[in-house]
């Protein structure tokens, strides 16, 4: 026998079709803002920061053969021009000082450009952008990424700057010190989490110093696979893993919850990290782009920077 | 190609239907036997949360938990030596908690579609409860209730998001068949990638129909 219903089948319907257009509406108005590091966010904040990149390339185009056939002064294009997004995707080890600081600075110093940050994995990055992320600077934090799409022709190879320099360090949740005082300490730690080598350069610059000190191999039961080197040291900080190795710079992020152990030890790393920045070469804003990646060069920006724990890595 | 993704998962997919069917089946019963509307209610909407909330959402409140940290996960590190964050058992704790609300709510709908004058009838000829649960209640349900089983196991099959966040990633222990796939993209290895992804396309496929054989023997006792 059927039970007296709390919504009819009517009304239940209006209801939902009511629910979906707000949950549309808000969708439409709200920001999107700068990703986080998961991939689910990472891909949506992107799609939707393309969106908006997108809509601001057609807008400019069609201004500017709006006024090449009316042959009308610049002020209607001067008119309707609006401010220009562009979109950095950079290493997740980099968030931090670019959300914080540096980009706030390069926007107050260029009125009319915003600047929306993606950040994660490098592999991941360079994957998108494969893909057809539309980045406008990409900075990873190893030159392999770089490289890898320079080579498909993917970036313009002259705005190529190795900009930064970073350390490797093993870390562990505070309070977990015991039983850790040199880098190669990692091996007697129940559960590593490290980068996955073949996304994560912070996983690849782990592998090659583990292999250089013989530890590699008898660690990889243990070891759990990050996509991105903050979801590691996050891992760290909450304890699910013994022992993690990051950026130095992460490592400063998060003093408070983590512990450094040791730097990779010296020749452990056959070259520095290396963090190269250049302008994605099917960029619709390439004034723009170029203007933030000479920005990134300055001495201020450089500066900053060195706070957060980078070195000048030219 | 790397099997171990594939065994990990279905061992902890296995596991996992087993705690699901019970403990779905044993939330619904005492959630249909309940006589006040509200606390029905109210239970039945913490029973379906992990069903609507996002994985990762539901991966954070597991870690809150469960955590390294946290009560629940010290007591484990202290009275059992476990630890529970970042071992195989996490993946079947994501598992159960992911698919249990399907399981639950297929349990519930098939328990009260069973119709009342029987259980009433049962109950007047001298029935106990226990004996009801058994030869009316579960009888009666037993197609909505399998079909519900599938579908919370393709569910536990197929979780990531909370599996991600307690049992990480690690290579021939915590990572299943989703986050093979999920590292191989991410590594830029298709061709991996799409041989775990047929894999789990044709299980998909396997349960997709073991649900409709459930669902037309629920249409012929209808």
């Amino acid at each position: 026998m059927k039970k007296p219903r709390l919504i009819t089948g009517k009304q239940g319907l209006l209801l939902f079709a009511a629910a979906v257009a707000a949950a549309g509406m808000l969708a439409g108005c709200g920001k999107s803002g700068s990703s986080g590091q998961t991939a689910a966010s990472g891909t949506t904040a992107a799609a939707a920061t393309e969106a908006v990149t997108e809509a601001e390339a057609e807008k400019e185009t069609k201004g500017e053969t709006e006024a090449a056939e009316t042959g009308t002064a610049v002020t209607e294009t001067a008119a309707d021009q609006e401010e220009v997004t562009i979109l950095v995707a950079a290493a997740a080890s980099l968030k931090n000082a670019c959300e914080e600081e540096l980009i706030p600075m390069f926007e107050e110093q260029n009125p009319g450009v915003k600047v929306e940050g993606t950040y994660d994995g490098s592999g991941k990055l360079q994957t998108q952008i494969e893909e057809g992320l539309e980045a406008d600077v990409f900075m990873s934090a190893a030159t392999k990424q770089m490289t890898a799409l320079d080579e498909e022709g993917m970036i313009a190879s002259d705005t190529i700057v190795d900009l930064l320099e970073n350390k490797i360090v093993l870390i562990v949740p505070e309070g977990g010190e015991e039983g850790f005082s040199v880098f190669e300490d990692i091996a007697s730690a129940e559960s590593i989490a490290l980068g996955d080598p073949a996304s994560v350069p912070a996983g690849q610059y782990a592998e090659e110093a583990l292999t250089a000190l013989g530890i590699w191999d008898e660690i990889q039961d243990r070891v759990s696979l990050g996509t991105n080197v903050t979801e590691v040291l996050n891992q760290v900080a909450a304890g699910s893993a013994d022992a993690g190795i990051v950026y130095a710079t992460d490592a400063a992020g998060m003093a408070d919850q983590v512990t450094v152990v040791a730097e990779a030890p010296e020749g452990s790393l056959k070259a520095k990290v290396i963090y190269p920045v250049a302008v994605v070469k099917a960029t619709a804003h390439e004034e723009q782009a170029g203007a933030f990646v000479e920005f990134l060069q300055s001495a201020e920006a450089l500066k900053v920077f060195e706070t957060y724990g980078f070195a000048d890595g030219r | 190609m790397d099997w171990s993704p594939i065994l990990i998962s279905m061992k902890t997919a296995g596991l996992s239907i087993v705690v699901t069917f019970f403990l779905g089946i044993l939330a619904a019963w005492l959630v249909v036997s309940l006589k006040r509307e509200a606390l029905k209610m109210v239970l039945d909407g913490i029973l379906t949360l992990p069903l609507v909330l996002p994985p990762t959402v539901a991966g954070f409140f597991l870690l809150y938990l469960f955590g390294v940290k946290r009560p629940l996960g010290q007591f484990f590190l202290e009275y059992f030596s476990v630890k529970i964050a970042f071992s195989w058992g996490a993946t079947v704790i994501a598992a159960v908690t992911m698919s249990f609300p399907l399981m639950y709510r297929s349990a519930r709908g098939a328990f009260e579609q069973v119709d009342e004058n029987l259980v009433q009838a049962a109950r007047t000829l001298g029935m106990g409860e226990w004996t009801i649960f058994w030869k009316i209640l579960m009888a009666n349900a037993v197609p909505g209730i399998v079909s519900g089983g599938v579908l919370a196991f393709a569910r536990g099959l197929g979780e990531f998001g909370a599996t991600a966040m307690i049992a990480g990633n690690i290579a021939g222990k915590t990572r299943t068949l989703p986050m093979a796939v999920y590292s191989e993209v991410a590594a830029g290895n298709m061709d991996s990638a799409y041989q775990y992804v047929a894999v789990i396309v044709v299980i998909a496929f396997l349960s997709v129909i073991a649900m409709n054989r459930a669902a037309a023997g629920n249409a012929r006792r209808g």
